[in-house]
């Protein structure tokens, strides 16, 4: 560390080329497809035990709430469902900027694969917000900051598709979404800090708090499974997208030939 | 039992939470798959027929096409 010779140095460059040589076989078409075929049913099973763990924990063993009575059961999936929108919108903007940047075909048609699952996600955030909403505010929407960023990131995705979908040529859609994919980021930070930049009716963090969680364990625990639970979801059914979109896409080369005859 | 969907009187709104969400999973995880399925078939046929011809061709040149 104090006197670093060269040898050392181009020793660690080079291992640093074959360290992140790997990543080279994420840009095959016919390696993800392969890839994608074994990981989503593995990813599927683990989301699927993490779900009834989860529910059985969220609904039947943990206590009601002291304000709100059993209505605060929705936050198990109104909560990982807002978290994963806006995970999904990060993900799916990097591989869409990846795709802009280096041209890699797998990255765009990664982005587009995870749009629909990110809008539907944030379609059951927007909805179990507002079937939380009226029994606990009195009201199942106001344009409040929070409440109008998260629809925002549903038009967001929805507007990737269409415009990911509107040209004739595949790889200008994927340059003009990638774009628009890059600049809608800006509304992440914005959905996260709504509640303290601005005076909503939606309650604060309780989780990701500097402070630590201000949840009980009861109700903690039960929310970071389902968390968990969301996430294997997404892998799984992200990747089976992916599979299904490459096959489309690559129907003119070799491997989807031996693939639909091997 | 019933205590548990009765949800302490919140169980129209806790209820049908967890049905739309369940409802849009699903949806989400099947159409993949479906769609899948669809493209394989699809290409199996296309190239079936592309093959047809192929023999078509090669073994009966007389042949009419149809």
């Amino acid at each position: 560390m104090n006197h670093p010779s060269h040898s050392e140095s181009s020793d660690r460059s080079a291992s640093r080329g074959s360290k992140w040589r790997w990543l080279h076989r994420f840009g095959s078409p016919a390696w993800m497809y392969g890839f994608s075929g074994r990981w989503a049913p593995r990813f599927a099973v683990v989301s699927a035990i993490l779900f009834v763990i989860g529910l059985y924990q969220g609904l039947v063993i943990a206590p009601p709430d002291y304000q709100m009575g059993d209505s605060y059961r929705i936050i198990f999936i109104h909560v990982p469902s807002a978290w994963l929108s806006m995970f999904s919108y990060f993900v799916m903007a990097v591989a869409a900027a990846v795709g802009l940047v280096w041209r890699m075909k797998v990255a765009d048609i990664t982005a587009r694969s995870i749009a629909p699952l990110g809008a539907i996600f944030t379609f059951c955030a927007l909805v179990t917000g507002s079937l939380w909403g009226k029994p606990t505010w009195g009201t199942y929407w106001v344009w409040d900051a929070r409440l109008t960023s998260e629809l925002i990131l549903l038009f967001l995705f929805i507007g990737y598709i269409a415009l990911h979908d509107s040209f004739e040529d595949r790889r200008t859609g994927a340059r003009a979404s990638a774009v628009l994919a890059i600049v809608g980021v800006i509304n992440l930070p914005i959905i996260h800090f709504s509640v303290e930049w601005w005076n909503t009716l939606h309650q604060g963090s309780t989780v990701t708090r500097l402070d630590g969680p201000t949840m009980d364990t009861s109700m903690l625990i039960p929310l970071l499974v389902m968390f968990v639970a969301f996430n294997f979801y997404f892998a799984s059914v992200v990747l089976n997208r992916l599979r299904s979109r490459l096959l489309e896409h690559e129907r003119k080369t070799n491997w989807v030939r031996e693939v639909v005859h091997g | 039992m019933a205590e548990f969907f009765h949800m302490g009187g919140y169980a129209f709104f806790v209820w049908s939470s967890y049905a739309i969400v369940f409802i849009a999973f699903v949806y989400a995880f099947v159409s993949p798959l479906l769609h899948h399925q669809r493209v394989l078939t699809e290409l199996r046929k296309s190239t079936q027929t592309e093959r047809k011809t192929k023999v078509v061709a090669t073994q009966s040149p007389a042949a009419t096409p149809d």
